[in-house]
């Protein structure tokens, strides 16, 4: 597209604008967190550089402890999730049974129940099952997800059904054909659920505090709102500082899947 | 040996109308058998009721004598074909090839010897490191008749594999399909909707509609003697010229659409009912020009001309009908203009109007013996 350079210039300021509004949170943290506490408190433009905060920050409360628990259980989510809705998927899709298509919309229709008014049978479940304060309590709840099925069978729709019935001529059954054929040709779709599930298990917040009551299996957030509320006058260059750790690896995340979260997001979503 | 035996095969959907009717039928060994019918015949449904992807309704399928109805596919011993070729996109030309070998439990060296055989047969070896997506329409058929040749399989199913090819391309595979069958052996289950196809490469034809068999026979004979209007006008190209006919109140000459009065013949037409409804039918070769001789002259008026070069097709209106005409060679008609076409009897198929069945097919036209030095 050509644009006069008039048209140019108010398009790249409206970008300006935007970009600082959008990131411009994100960018105060960053700077907050090598600011000393005076600077931060009276308002001004940074005077110092320091990494006190950081080294605060993991003095305070065991932060590598937590940031480890919350590696578990994403990665943990993650792959139960990724195996139960493409195990799902692949039956709402290949397999031939009665009440298939009724046995989808019901599920489908789970989708709206919000997470919420399910944490408390989902709670008294783990209670009962003495799973308080472990990684089990705190990702086998969310194994099942009916965003990641309803993904995955969008995305195996578009394997055509020839590509089963060779299999079948070639004398191969269910499980052999899942894996050698359904999974390597919906790889994007994968990695898309993949990511997804690694992202909003590692923000989880509501559920790790009420499934952990200490620090052995506590995850990083419920660490970074310890930070906030142990002392009467917050200290907002350590809790920022706390903050700027537990977005790192989402933001490597991102750069690194983008354009396969995009792809495979968009791909689900045209038919 | 017959190797394939169709007894009272029947399909239905969840108890509706059935889709394929007591279907009776063998194929020999060595045989290359094509299905042919227009689109929601049922031809599909009986290749992959073969093929073990169908459940069989009724009846029973027996292959080399025994029966298969509950066998899975892959114990039949066959190997498809697709109309989309059925590749497996993130896998290479050669594990495309190799794929079904894999399940079989063959060993290494001889998959690899297969492979190197089939790929040297369709001209292939080029491409066995390319993935599907790297290939043309005509390099993924021969991918997927690949796989065909490593199975060893004596049976072969194929579901319209050539229509998403373009003109040239099919005809060309058409004859590399046909080679492959002979060279291999092979007992082949063609299925098409194209009558071209089905005229060119089989065997034996068997027509199919609404899911009842309409005949069964050698593509000459289904040509030359249709056993009812459906069959005469599905095979041939361009489709066979059918008028409505009458005979005149004195019996001197037969009405074809109000229009033609063809003198009769009694040595022509002496097995003709009089009483009942006929329909006409002749094939566009057989309206020929009328100058050789003065005898049976009709003048009908060209309504439209297309010069192909070697031949020329004229269309004649009438009645409500369009006849076809195809003459060899080039010739100059005005659309209009009055042509004078002759109509030998001796050419014409008589069909009853209300059965459709045949009641006499063509007496001359048929095959002949080529000059051999």
């Amino acid at each position: 597209m050509m644009l006069s350079m008039r048209k140019k210039i108010v398009f790249y300021v409206l970008l300006i604008i935007s970009a600082l509004l959008l990131a411009g949170p994100a960018i105060m943290a960053i700077v907050m967190s090598f600011m000393t506490n005076q600077d931060i408190l009276t308002g001004r433009l940074p005077t110092a550089f320091t990494i006190d905060n950081y080294i605060a920050a993991f003095d305070r409360l065991p932060l590598l402890q937590f940031l480890f628990n919350s590696l578990i259980v994403s990665i943990v989510i993650m792959l139960g999730q990724l195996i139960l809705s493409s195990l799902a998927a692949y039956a709402f899709v290949f397999l031939e049974f009665k009440g298939r298509d009724f046995l989808f919309y019901l599920f489908i229709a789970t989708m709206m129940v919000p997470f919420e008014a399910s944490v408390i049978p989902n709670f008294h479940i783990i209670r009962d099952l003495n799973w308080i304060d472990t990684y089990a309590g705190l990702t086998v709840p969310f194994f099942a997800t009916t965003f990641g099925t309803f993904l995955l069978r969008q995305n195996f729709k578009q394997i055509p059904k020839e590509l089963r019935e060779a299999s079948l001529i070639a004398g191969m059954g269910d499980f052999k054909f899942f894996l050698t054929v359904v999974l390597p040709v919906s790889r994007t779709s994968l990695v898309t659920l993949g990511i997804y599930g690694f992202l909003t298990s590692w923000n989880m917040y509501l559920w790790p505090l009420l499934a952990s009551t200490n620090d052995t299996v506590r995850t990083i957030q419920i660490g970074l709102k310890q930070l906030q509320t142990q002392e009467q006058l917050n200290q907002w260059g350590v809790i920022m500082a706390g903050a700027v750790i537990v977005i790192i690896p989402t933001l490597i995340l991102l750069f690194l899947g983008q354009k396969k979260l995009q792809k495979g997001l968009t791909e689900g979503a045209v038919k | 040996m017959s190797q394939i035996e169709l007894i009272n095969i029947s399909k239905s959907y969840d108890k509706q109308k059935d889709v394929l009717n007591s279907i009776n039928l063998s194929i020999e060994e060595g045989e290359f058998f094509v299905l042919v019918g227009p689109s929601g015949s049922g031809k599909s449904t009986l290749l992959r009721m073969i093929a073990g992807l169908e459940e069989i309704s009724g009846g029973f399928l027996k292959i080399n004598g025994q029966t298969m109805n509950h066998l899975p596919p892959k114990d039949r011993n066959l190997s498809m074909v697709f109309q989309n070729y059925a590749l497996y996109p993130h896998l290479t030309v050669q594990e495309n090839i190799l794929f079904g070998l894999k399940g079989r439990k063959i060993d290494k060296k001889e998959q690899q010897r297969r492979l190197n055989e089939a790929a040297e047969m369709l001209g292939i070896q080029e491409l066995l490191k390319r993935k599907p997506r790297e290939l043309s329409g005509g390099q993924r058929q021969r991918v997927a008749l690949g796989r065909t040749v490593v199975s060893h399989a004596p049976l072969c199913l194929m579901d319209e594999p050539l229509s998403n090819l373009d003109a040239k391309l099919r005809a060309h595979m058409r004859v590399e399909i046909r080679r492959l069958q002979k060279r291999l052996g092979l007992t082949m289950i063609y299925v098409t909707h194209d009558q071209v196809e089905a005229m060119t490469m089989g065997d034996r034809i068997m027509v199919l509609n609404d899911g009842q068999i309409q005949q069964v026979g050698e593509p000459i004979t289904l040509y030359n003697e249709p056993v009812n209007l459906f069959v005469a006008s599905f095979i041939g190209s361009p489709k066979i010229n059918v008028g409505n006919a009458v005979f005149s109140e004195n019996g001197k000459y037969l009405i074809v659409e109000n229009q033609l009065h063809i003198p009769v013949d009694p040595s022509v037409f002496c097995h003709i009912p009089r009483d009942r409804n006929l329909k006409v039918g002749i094939r566009s070769e057989h309206l020929m020009p009328g100058i050789s001789k003065k005898e049976n002259l009709h003048y009908l008026e060209a309504v439209n001309i297309e010069q192909l070069g070697n031949e020329t097709s004229i269309a004649f209106e009438l009645g409500s009908e369009l006849w076809t005409a195809k003459w060899p060679g080039q010739w100059k008609i005005d659309l209009g203009q009055k042509v004078s076409v002759q109509i030998m009897p001796e050419f014409l198929l008589f069909f009853d109007a209300d059965s459709g069945n045949l009641i006499k097919s063509a007496e001359l036209g048929k095959s002949q013996g080529a000059v051999s030095v």
